[in-house]
């Protein structure tokens, strides 16, 4: 009997988990680690966070379903790897501290066969002053990222609205709070979504509303932006999203690396070198994401954390991580079977795997500050990195070590993404779009990157029908409920 | 409709070089018959790029 652990239960880490049990069966064992105990629909917490949809909504236990598919869960925290064993033991581990309540700081030496590396990222709050610290998010601004940060949002975008009924003007300031961030598009749709509800509210000419990010131009995204197919023109994300916030009446800060957060205020320094203030009464700003500070040993007990780990804290797999400069990268550049170059037992997928580099051009100020979007990872492409990862662990388990790894290329693969405003069916619109591929492939596709064919984008009803959809489908699929397999990541 | 768009544009700022919708392409979005259509063809289109990335 082989073991494999996943390290997480994220988007990725559970499709991972819940494929490489239904293949592998009761022959061999699926064991997950992940500190939570529950499973979040993240791309839903943006409904919660104003005060559309509960906690309750996105979230579900994970111990019934784990049950119900034969994984052996721990709720718990990996701390560190051992790939080599200890001692006289040649069989790898992982120690892992309970956090489940009653076990908590417990420790624990899993052994495993193969490993999956989905801890999905630190939410690195602590790399800008006044954000928040290593104990996570401060106390001047609010987040999005978990259930309970988003229903803290909330109670606080409630109490603006309360301020701009008795005729207190507010100030709402949006976006990334570092200059090395990633995610726009969950604060893009954050800002959308805010706007909706003070429109709603009745109360918008009390509002000023500004989106502030690390973007060195509007609809960048993370993904160097990208050109869709629209009234028979190839279209810039830039006007797209330009056009959006116009439509709206929401100012834009860009090319911003915002270096301290105080009450009601934040600095940053711009892509042109010059600095600024920016004062708000409201804000949701996404940190920076971090690898989770996992450690790992040599067989004599050395720390070869360098060695699986790079610097990000991020796993390093099959990519090429020596590209250089902007003008060498390529789409080959991009990691195709997610297995660690050292320990060939050890994957990672979604947001745990190293890229090689951005997607968006690297920039900097003239003082030296980098600031660009760094490379996103998380939905579709995680979910189907997940499963790819878990076919080739099953096959190698199943059909032999040598067998073939499967491949699942961002560079060779879409997205598609919905960001709604408002949660009505007839009274909200959303932005739908797709993206392929979703690391663009200049070689393949001369000029914009990406095939145009299927890489389109446009705003109304029908995409916040999509939105819908997709909450209860991927709510359904994560439950392993009824023809589960038969959604598509 | 359309002039209440316009009339967020500011000469010389930030968004005085972009384009916004008019009544017509605000109308559409929010059509039920259009956006059923909409609906569909998105649907399709999103398919095929999920086909195209398992």
């Amino acid at each position: 009997m082989a073991r494999l652990v996943v390290l997480g239960g994220g988007v990725s880490g559970h499709t991972a988990a819940t494929f490489a049990a239904k293949w592998l069966g009761s022959a061999h064992e699926v064991v997950v680690v992940t500190p939570n105990s529950k499973w979040n629909w993240i791309p839903s917490n943006i409904w919660v966070g104003v005060g559309e949809m509960s906690k309750e909504e996105v979230t579900f236990d994970l111990a019934p379903v784990y049950a119900k598919a034969g994984i052996n869960y721990k709720q718990a925290k990996a701390v560190s790897i051992n790939p080599e064993g200890t001692g006289a033991n040649e069989k790898p581990f992982v120690t892992i501290e309970y956090t489940l309540e009653g076990r908590e700081g417990e420790s624990e030496v899993v052994e495993y066969d193969y490993l999956i590396n989905a801890t999905g990222p630190k939410l690195n709050f602590g790399a800008t002053p006044g954000l928040g610290d290593a104990n996570g998010l401060g106390e001047h601004t609010v987040s999005v990222c978990t259930p309970d940060h988003a229903t803290h949002a909330n109670e606080e975008f409630q109490k603006t609205i309360e301020k701009m009924k008795n005729g207190e003007r507010q100030k709402f300031l949006i976006g990334t709070g570092h200059g090395l961030c990633t995610c726009q598009g969950a604060a893009f749709e954050y800002i959308f979504n805010i706007e909706h509800e003070i429109n709603k509210a009745g109360v918008r000419d009390m509002a000023d509303i500004k989106w502030i990010s690390n973007e060195s131009f509007l609809g960048d995204f993370g993904v160097g932006g990208l050109h869709m197919k629209s009234m028979g023109f190839a279209v810039s994300s830039k006007i797209f999203a330009e056009s959006l916030f116009t439509e709206r009446n929401v100012d834009w800060i860009i090319g911003a690396h915002v270096n301290k957060v105080e009450a009601g205020k934040v600095s940053f320094e711009l892509l042109d070198g010059s600095m600024g203030e920016e004062e708000f009464d409201f804000s949701m700003l996404i940190p920076p994401f971090a690898g989770v500070g996992l450690k790992a040993y040599g067989k004599d007990g050395s720390d070869i954390t360098d060695t699986i780990f790079a610097p990000n804290g991020f796993l390093k797999v099959d990519a090429n991580y020596g590209a250089g400069a902007y003008e060498n990268w390529k789409a080959s550049d991009w990691p195709e079977t997610y297995q660690n170059p050292t320990y060939g037992n050890i994957f990672a997928c979604g947001i745990a795997f190293a890229p090689p580099h951005p997607i968006s051009k690297p920039m900097s100020s003239p003082n030296g500050t980098p600031i660009n979007p760094t490379p996103p990872r998380t939905g579709m492409p995680s979910g189907i990195i997940g499963k790819a990862v878990a076919h080739s662990i099953c096959d190698r388990i199943t059909k032999g070590e040598n067998a073939p790894l499967h491949k699942a290329s961002m560079s060779d693969m879409g997205a598609a993404c919905v960001a709604s405003a408002g949660k009505g069916l007839f009274d909200g619109t959303a932005a739908a779009m797709t993206i392929y591929p979703v690391v663009p492939d200049f070689e393949k596709y001369p000029g914009t990157g990406r095939d145009t064919d299927y890489t389109f984008g446009e705003i109304g009803l029908a995409g916040h029908w999509i939105k819908h959809i997709l909450h209860h489908l991927f709510i359904w699929k994560a439950k392993l409920k009824t023809g589960w397999t038969m959604i598509p990541e | 409709m359309s002039k209440k768009v316009e009339s967020n544009i500011k000469a010389y700022s930030n968004n005085f070089t972009t384009m916004t919708p008019g009544p017509f392409a605000l109308a559409l979005r929010k059509n039920l018959i259009w956006q059923f259509i909409r609906f569909i063809v998105i649907n399709i289109k999103m398919i095929i790029v999920v086909n195209k990335s398992h």
